[in-house]
């Protein structure tokens, strides 16, 4: 399977041809070779995954395998860094979820973006994204993954400031830069730790079940945990930004600022889910040394999942009702990675939350598109600009309707399976984590169907905008990834998820729990049913809803005000106690110093000038006497 | 062949004969190098100087090491470097001359800046 | 004793005509007095058997170096051209810098050298002896000096053409 390495090098390749071509090339140019470029990879992932299922299956489990390694950097026998190609069945998995995704993004915006200025720098930034999301999830070791962590957040930056003229777009890509930055800080206090000690940065050691190399780590303690559990807690922190989990989830809304597509791409289907992909990759480090970080991990994600439900149930922005959709759905992923245990039936959380992954991935990516579609057609963002779509654009309503249904966890559609067996396994890990899960669960259900009806029943009154643009269906090159992936999500769910991934690489065979099964569905409906009875005509019932809990729709629609609290502790708190008095150091102390050295020597210079005049004969006295006193000195004085 | 008529009255000039000398021519090169303005007359004293030098190599390879030739092979080739030197300078002085109409030292500074 | 007489004069000669050159007006009048002191030096050379060093000395200086000087005064020089600047000051300086030099040299030599100066039986090197130290490869040879002579030489001739060509 040596060519696997193709996948990882053709968007690279892709990337620095579309980067430095010339830009008075036609910008077609650079999307037609970037999208033939993700076709053949993603072709060549579907074989790697088919030839990996079929013939790496040995002893019971499926057995990792590296095609290839280069070792770049070496501190010691043991700790070196390596660069190369780790095959198992997640980032098979995910080989297959990025390009899938990325292939219809490349489409999507050939038509999407098309007289955009900039087409090609567009498309040289999502091929950087997609070499650097494909090096990351096929890092053999954690160090590679580091690397990669850090270019996709460099190519997410890049395309959330994509439209560099507009300040909310480039408020919004540094507000993520930073965010994700100071959570990869903690990242790499983690990575430090765990190599320090265990001495390998390799994934294949770390969770080859050998818990030798955690005897020292695991006995030291630092305050009141050990260092591995710390160390494990920091990685996962780093995670937590990534995957924009609270708190560190004040970046993903404000990404949308970006290209739909992008959007899309990136913070709904590959990078966002990437923290949940670290966490599997070490899952077995989790559940069996440090079970605690494993059940923090648990409660972070079910926080994050009711919070931004709750958020997300009030928002206007559809696509910022995605993006907290987002988050909500990243924090079931996490749930279901927490609730787990290491083995064969222990593990159905692990298997659900990949399950969970993949599907999601899928119908997000949908939904994004699908938003993107009616954006293109309304030219608006806000969900007050909209409704009554369905007529005009049927294929969008449909698929869009499709992505609605899974993500409510409907049978048979996709997430109904996933969001199942991940309900599943926190019920078996905890009743009361189960029935607040099945509870967002519902509140999903509902504020999807809001979006859905605002966007494609509600007769609101028209606004002007709608007589001047004629609202039409999108063309074929936008519908036909939409149709694609409703097909996929239709589809996914019947796929035998536990022959393929499961936390020991073993097989799984999935049941249904019906009572689970039930009452999700049951919520499941009760929540779309609110929502129709709400949304499906404009009434004003909704209205009224909003005065009896002002406070709380207040507090939603503030996002409960933690990008306020954010700004109270970074302005108000870091920058007058800390940042202003170093300022004032650096300025007159720092500086100060610099500027001082730089005027004495400015002095000394303009007195020294002289010297240097050009006339050889001065240089030739000052040289005879210093040659006469230094004959002298040595003559007479030493 | 002169080696009978030169024996027998060697003794009688000292070394330091010779490198008093060449002490006087050299630092004659000295003087004229710092005082003179013309750079042809700063090229005469340098090959003054150069002068002196091979006087010294010669006198003293012949005086305290008689059985070698280093000294006097050292003279050899610094009058061969001292010409190419002395042509080299002169092309730069002749062309200096078209540009600026001038062989004073005071005049050729531009190289500073 | 001959000899003594013969050195003495040509130390007169070579310590009057190089105080001569640098200190006349006129610069063919030095270069006149340079080849006065370059063909004394010739004899001292003649003196302390070196009659080889002797023919170069006469060829290259006495004849070469002087005839470029004489064409370089032509193509610079006005018809007489004098010093135009007159610093007595640093004339007295340099006068004063360059005795206190001689001084101090003649002291470290006097004190150093007299008292281990021999005199060796003296043979020239034959012309064949020269070339076969000129060219050869062993120790105390110097094929590698003459060798990267030739380069300097040739670079001189390149170079010098260069400079001075009109452009």
């Amino acid at each position: 399977m040596q060519y696997a390495l193709v996948i990882l090098l053709l968007p690279l390749l892709n990337f620095l041809v579309t980067g430095l071509m010339d830009t008075r090339w036609k910008a077609r140019v650079a999307g037609t070779i970037s999208t033939v470029a993700i076709a053949v990879i993603t072709l060549l992932s579907y074989v790697t995954a088919y030839e990996y299922f079929t013939t790496r299956f040995q002893d019971g489990s499926y057995q990792a395998f590296i095609p290839f390694e280069l070792n770049w950097l070496r501190f010691t026998d043991t700790l070196q860094v390596k660069l190369g190609l780790l095959l198992d069945p997640i980032s098979v998995m995910m080989l297959v979820v990025v390009t899938t995704v990325s292939l219809m993004v490349h489409l999507y915006s050939l038509s999407y973006m098309k007289g955009e200025r900039g087409f090609e720098r567009y498309y040289a930034f999502l091929s950087l994204f997609t070499f650097s999301m494909l090096g990351l999830v096929v890092a053999t070791n954690i160090f590679q993954m580091y690397i990669f962590w850090e270019l996709v957040g460099v190519s997410s930056y890049l395309l959330i400031g994509f439209y560099y003229t507009r300040p909310a777009a480039v408020a919004a890509a540094k507000k993520a830069f930073i965010v994700t930055r100071f959570a990869d800080l903690f990242f790499l206090a983690g990575i430090l730790l765990l190599s320090y000690y265990t001495q390998t940065f390799d994934f294949t050691a770390l969770t080859s079940g050998d818990g030798r190399m955690f005897g020292t780590i695991g006995s030291l303690t630092f305050m009141g945990g050990s260092v591995l559990s710390w160390a494990m807690a920091l990685i996962f922190i780093g995670g937590a930004g990534k995957s924009a989990l609270f708190p560190l989830h004040i970046w993903l809304p404000d990404a949308m600022e970006g290209p739909t597509p992008v959007s899309a791409l990136i913070h709904a289907a590959t990078m966002v889910v990437a923290g949940v992909y670290l966490v599997a990759r070490l899952f077995p480090v989790y559940a069996v040394q440090t079970p605690e970080v494993l059940h923090g991990i648990a409660y972070t994600g079910l926080f994050t999942a009711l919070f931004s439900a709750v958020i997300a149930c009030v928002q206007t922005d559809i696509k910022r009702v995605l993006a907290f959709s987002t988050i909500s759905q990243i924090g079931f992923m996490m749930v279901g990675l927490g609730v787990s245990g290491y083995g064969a039936h222990e593990g159905l959380g692990y298997m659900a939350s990949l399950f969970h992954l993949f599907t999601h991935a899928m119908f997000k990516a949908l939904l994004f598109l699908g938003a993107g579609s009616v954006i293109h057609a309304v030219h608006s963002n806000s969900m007050d600009d909209m409704g009554q779509l369905r007529k005009r654009m049927p294929v969008t309503h449909l698929t869009f309707l499709v992505a609605c249904l899974a993500i409510a966890g409907i049978p048979p559609f996709s997430g109904f399976f996933s969001k199942d067996e991940i309900l599943a396994a926190a019920f078996h890990f905890s009743p009361p984590v189960g029935w607040i899960l099945s509870g967002i669960a519902g509140l999903t259900a509902f504020y999807m169907f809001r979006l859905y009806y605002n966007i494609f029943w509600n007769d609101k009154p028209p606004t002007s905008r709608h007589a001047e643009h004629p609202v039409h269906e999108s063309p074929a090159l936008m519908t036909l990834p939409l149709i694609v992936l409703a097909l996929i999500t239709l589809v996914a769910g019947f796929i035998p998820f536990g022959r393929f991934v499961t936390s020991d690489r073993g097989l799984y065979t999935i049941s249904l729990d019906w009572q689970v099964a039930a009452s999700s569905i049951l919520i499941a409906l009760a929540g779309i049913g609110l929502a129709t009875v709400l949304y499906r005509r404009n009434n004003d019932k909704p209205a009224r809803l909003k005065l009896k809990f002002a406070g709380l729709h207040e507090a939603a629609t503030h996002r409960f005000y933690i990008d306020e609290i954010y700004l109270f502790l970074t302005k108000k708190v870091v920058f007058n106690s800390i940042s202003r008095p170093l300022a004032w150091f650096d300025r007159h102390i720092v500086d100060g110093f610099m500027n001082l050295l730089a005027t004495v020597s400015n002095r000394v210079s303009v007195r020294i000038k002289g010297i240097q005049s050009g006339h050889i004969q001065q240089y030739a006295w000052v040289f005879l006497f210093a040659t006469l006193a230094i004959a002298g000195i040595l003559l007479f004085v030493v | 062949m002169g080696e009978s008529i030169l024996t027998a009255s060697q003794a009688y000039i000292p070394l330091e004969a010779y490198i008093l000398v060449s002490l006087i021519m050299f630092f004659a090169g000295v003087y004229g190098f710092l005082v003179r303005r013309s750079v042809l007359l700063m090229l005469i004293s340098v090959e003054l100087m150069l002068n002196a030098a091979d006087l010294n190599f010669a006198a003293i390879n012949r005086y305290l090491y008689p059985e070698h030739s280093e000294g006097f092979f050292f003279a050899l080739f610094t009058i061969a470097i001292a010409a190419c030197e002395t042509a080299v300078a002169i092309a730069i002085f002749i062309n200096a001359y078209r540009n600026l109409q001038s062989v004073k030292v005071n005049s050729i500074s531009t190289l500073k800046e | 004793m001959a000899q003594q007489v013969v050195f003495i004069i040509l130390s007169l000669v070579i310590a009057f005509f190089s105080v001569m050159a640098v200190n006349s007006k006129h610069v063919i009048r030095s270069t006149v007095y340079l080849l006065f002191v370059f063909l004394a030096t010739a004899g001292l050379y003649l003196l302390l058997g070196y009659y080889y060093l002797f023919g170069v000395q006469v060829a290259v200086y006495a004849g070469g170096i002087m005839i470029l000087f004489i064409f370089a005064i032509f193509l610079t020089n006005k018809p007489i051209d004098y010093e135009t600047t007159k610093l007595p000051v640093s004339k007295i300086i340099a006068a004063l810098t360059a005795v206190g030099g001689i001084a101090l040299s003649a002291h470290v030599v006097y004190y150093n050298i007299r008292r281990v100066a021999t005199l060796g039986p003296i043979a020239d090197l034959n012309p064949q002896q020269l070339g076969h130290v000129m060219l050869g490869t062993e120790k105390y040879n110097y094929l590698l000096a003459f060798e990267t002579l030739s380069v300097l030489l040739l670079a001189c001739v390149v170079g010098a053409i260069t400079v001075a060509r009109k452009r």
